[in-house]
């Protein structure tokens, strides 16, 4: 039993990749220290789909309890920017995943070129979010800070077809804002934690950081940017649009 | 059949010139280390300031009622206390006690790993421990919080003006503490294995970390999300859990219970990692069933998210739902008892020797299995809405928390002390310290379960005179409990400087960690290991250690 | 040797995978199927199909969804470990809502 040969085996191994500026000294060879930062990423955006799994349970059991405030205040959104905002977000999938391509090709300005396209749609997307935002101050539509359900009992010009809801419904519609507040709220913010680390990422990659063999960092952000954009393509038609015809 | 092993001659052995302790000094490389096994000292640490933090609040909540009236102490003052107690006990030593210390320590060195997978994930999730029992303490300094440490609402949202944010927010810090812990157990137990470490013959304590770890990370994230709605619900109005605004409180129980069933696993299932190490190591015998105790905590961890809400059957949810959840939590006790059978055989005609964490070890079969089957007498609805917020409750969960877990994290700490430190801990004492925590339990938490039994409703800081005298026991047995846990504090400090130099393998144990020096170098292992025997084989270990030519030094 | 120690020893798990470059076309291609099922979305919330508006609001979503995670995030190529890992996720949250369902749906006094 040749169990020497065996035995020296990752050794050997471990000597031909030694040379490797990247190569961190607990792991035996790149490969195992690319799949072991993937596997952790992954595992990172799990307990990120649990994080925004406890507020689509929520979202699911209040739309089935307040149904028509559900209804009314899915009204009070603009279907075009939402979808606007959505297409933005699928673009800027699109430029990630196209980044990610050019770091594994090693191209060094196209990859800058693909984050900065992916900056760029991610700003654009915060922005829209912002005037969203903006309108619900103005039509008092933040619960706790700035509500009134006054609006909903009214008839509303633009939807003349939704009867005015009675006070005690009206009021629910705070619980759909609050979600509503809660859950694109928490996606603004991971928007915001993604734009942030994109201009990290821009600065490195123009220096060559993941030029040179080495892109974990891209790829796992782009798992990252990819998940946000996952979440919002359940809440636009979640929020936005499933109401509309009720 | 169980393989005789003669322990080593420690008179011989010596320190290694060369180990992570002595790898860098000062303090500077120690706060920024990336070694898992300094992160594991400085967790240990951290740990056990914060369990006495508990702990004297504990012995707060024992001294008020020492006698029946509130005298000691106003209501308000007790409701702090109590639940200061729970805050700090749960989230700060009991979820992070045995994986972020022991587990730390040894896990990457069971599997054959330089290091865990993720070394500055591994130091921030210490920061992030840091940071979450500073805002614990800063809510206590403040003024303390008195919402128990479930943050019921709208209790917690609408009618305490206690430090319930600053509170909240520390235990979401320290939940992504133990997120990272547990996704660096993960990755680690995946991707790091030394050649021949196969999934079948890693030792269960991997396996029960690894169950645990999964807890962890599909868990915790639950809390955080709905501590943040507690905190924005309680900050700037938003009606999620509001009933004034249509929100739901119960839904709040559903979300936070979902997190906080499985964290009872998260809990125990790394004590019971311990235990199969430490009885198979002192009865000399590969553990009975390897292959079933493996999956046993993988069960676990399954079930886990399927009980959840036994703890609300009182609360108003439906009684078709509460028939679901006690059916099914009846079926954890299935791999708890699988467990504790199997032990059992191992035990059965094995080499026994009472070393001190084997006592331990002891102490937790007994005290977990009664805390495991008073949990069934809670899991079925119709005993549990008569005992449910009564002592009998809290007898319940210290047996298990406290009789189980902290059993086996002092039975894992005395087993892992030679290895982590390359010192031995004075064993007379260490035995004597076993015995005075097993009778101080007793005395605590028996009581308890007959005062709930007869009604005695918990959280509350007076009570009738007629439940005196077995709350002047409880509370008597609670400064022996106290006793118990200063001792090993102070002895395994004193092991330190004073101890006997223990030797790579003072147990004779199978382990990976035990074939190398302790204590360890920081690299864990000259070269990569080969594994090529099965865990706990210890004819294996007779062989090697006949034909090893013992050098040291 | 036989070969089942050899390969016990060099314990490779069964998620390795070949490094696997998606070309910039099968990108492309999810990109303009992505955009057609977002107008797709869009154009159906704006017609009354009754209760099938959210079944088919809900179903574009969750293709979008796995057009995303199949391509831009590689699991097609990817290890089954990486597979189980997104499947455990979901599973939990499924978890997570149909037990707290048991609840809600069978309140003497609830509002379902």
């Amino acid at each position: 039993m040749d169990s020497q040969a065996i035995a020296t085996h990752p050794e050997q191994e471990q000597a031909e990749h030694e040379h490797s500026p990247y190569l961190r000294h607990h792991f035996a060879n790149l490969e195992q220290q690319k799949e072991t930062s993937t596997f952790g990423m992954w595992l990172f955006l799990l307990t990120e789909i649990m994080f925004f799994g406890g507020l689509f349970t929520a979202y699911l059991i209040y739309r089935n309890w307040y149904y028509p405030a559900f209804v009314a205040g899915s009204h009070q959104l603009s279907i075009g920017l939402g979808a606007f905002n959505t297409a933005v977000l699928i673009c800027s999938s699109f430029t990630m995943a196209m980044g990610v391509h050019a770091a594994e090709m090693r191209w060094r300005k196209p990859l800058v070129g693909w984050l900065l396209a992916t900056l760029f749609l991610g700003c654009v997307f915060l922005g829209v979010k912002a005037i969203e935002y903006h309108e619900k101050w103005e039509k008092h539509h933040v619960p706790g800070l700035n509500f009134s359900a006054e609006g909903f009992t009214k008839l509303d010009p633009h939807y003349p077809e939704d009867k005015p809801l009675p006070l005690d419904m009206a009021e629910k519609t705070q619980v759909y804002f609050s979600l509503y507040f809660a859950m694109t709220g928490m996606h603004a913010l991971h928007m915001v934690i993604g734009v942030s680390l994109l201009i990290i990422l821009v600065v490195r990659a123009w220096g060559g950081a993941y030029t040179q063999g080495h892109m974990t960092t891209v790829e796992n952000f782009g798992l990252y940017w990819h998940f946000v954009d996952i979440v919002w393509i359940f809440l636009f038609p979640l929020l936005y649009l499933i109401s509309r015809h009720q | 059949m169980s393989t005789i092993v003669s322990l080593p001659d420690q008179t011989t052995a010596t320190l290694p010139k060369r180990s992570y302790l002595n790898d860098g000094y000062g303090l500077k490389s120690w706060l920024l280390t990336g070694d898992h096994k300094r992160i594991a000292i400085l967790y240990l640490i951290s740990i056990t300031f914060f369990f006495f933090i508990g702990a004297f609040f504990a012995g707060m909540v024992r001294l008020e009622l020492l006698t029946p009236p509130n005298d000691l102490m106003a209501a308000d003052t007790y409701n702090k206390m109590f639940t200061m107690h729970g805050i700090v006990m749960v989230f700060l030593f009991l979820v992070p006690s045995v994986p972020a210390t022991i587990g730390n320590f040894v896990l990457p060195i069971m599997v054959g790993a330089k290091d865990l997978a993720f070394p500055k994930i591994n130091l921030l999730s210490w920061y992030l421990y840091v940071a979450g029992g500073v805002m614990t303490l800063a809510a206590l300094i403040l003024g303390g919080v008195d919402t128990g440490w479930t943050f019921t609402t709208p209790l917690s949202t609408h009618y305490l003006n206690t430090h319930v944010i600053t509170a909240g927010l520390a235990v979401f810090v320290a939940g992504f503490s133990s997120i990272f812990t547990g996704l660096n157990f993960i990755v680690t137990v995946h991707r790091m294995r030394a050649p021949g470490m196969t999934w079948f013959r890693l030792p269960l304590f991997v396996w029960s970390h690894y169950a645990a770890s999964v807890l962890m990370v599909l868990g915790t994230p639950v809390l955080a999300i709905t501590l943040v709605l507690v905190v924005l619900e309680r900050l700037i109005g938003i009606g999620v859990f509001d009933p004034a605004k249509g929100g739901d409180p119960l839904l709040f129980q559903h979300l936070f219970w979902f997190y906080s069933h499985p964290a009872v696993y998260i809990m125990i299932l790394p004590g019971m990692g311990v235990i199969s190490e430490v009885i198979s190591t002192f009865s000399r015998k590969r553990v009975f069933g390897y292959t079933a105790v493996a999956f046993s905590s993988v069960a676990i961890a399954v079930f886990a998210f399927f009980v959840w809400a036994h703890h609300m059957f009182i609360m108003g949810i439906s009684n078709y739902s509460a028939l679901v959840f006690s059916l099914l939590t009846m079926l954890v006790a299935v791999p708890s008892a699988i467990k504790i059978f199997n032990w059992a055989f191992t035990l059965y005609k094995g080499s026994i020797t009472f070393e001190t964490p084997m006592l331990y070890a002891f102490g937790f079969m007994g005290l977990f299995t009664i805390g495991g089957l008073t949990g069934v007498f809670l899991g079925s609805m119709g005993m549990d809405i008569h005992l449910t917020e009564t002592y009998f409750i809290v007898a319940h969960f210290h047996f298990v928390m406290v009789g189980g877990m902290l059993m086996a994290f002092l039975s894992g700490i005395h087993f892992w002390w030679p290895k982590m430190t390359g010192r031995m801990y004075p064993e007379g004492l260490s035995k004597l310290a076993a015995l005075v925590t097993f009778i101080g339990f007793n005395l605590t938490f028996f009581p308890q379960f007959i005062l709930g039994y007869l009604g005695m409703p918990r959280r509350y800081a007076a009570y009738p005179p007629e439940f005196q005298v077995l709350n002047v026991l409880s509370t008597a047995g609670a400064t022996v409990l106290g006793v118990g846990y200063l001792l090993p504090m102070l002895y395994l400090t004193w092991s330190l400087k004073y101890g006997k130099i223990a030797g790579p393998n003072p147990w004779q144990a199978t382990g990976l960690e035990w074939q190398i020096q302790s204590p360890p170098l920081t690299t864990n292992f000259e070269e990569t290991p080969l594994v090529d025997y099965e865990a706990y084989d210890y004819e294996w270990l007779a062989n090697k250690t006949k034909h090893e030519v013992q050098t040291v030094g | 040797m036989s070969e089942l120690t050899q390969k016990e020893i060099l314990d490779t798990e069964p998620t390795h995978h070949a490094e696997h470059i998606v070309s910039p076309r099968v990108y492309g291609i999810i990109f303009g199927t992505l955009l057609l099922l977002t107008a797709t979305t869009v154009g159906a919330s704006y017609v009354d199909l009754y209760a099938f508006n959210v079944v088919v609001a809900l179903a574009i979503a969750c293709l979008k969804a796995v057009l995303v995670i199949l391509f831009f995030m590689h699991v097609k190529y990817s290890s089954r470990l990486t597979k189980l890992t997104v499947a455990a996720g979901f599973v939990t949250f499924f978890v997570l809502i149909t037990m707290a369902m048991t609840d809600y749906i069978s309140r003497a006094w609830g509002m379902w």
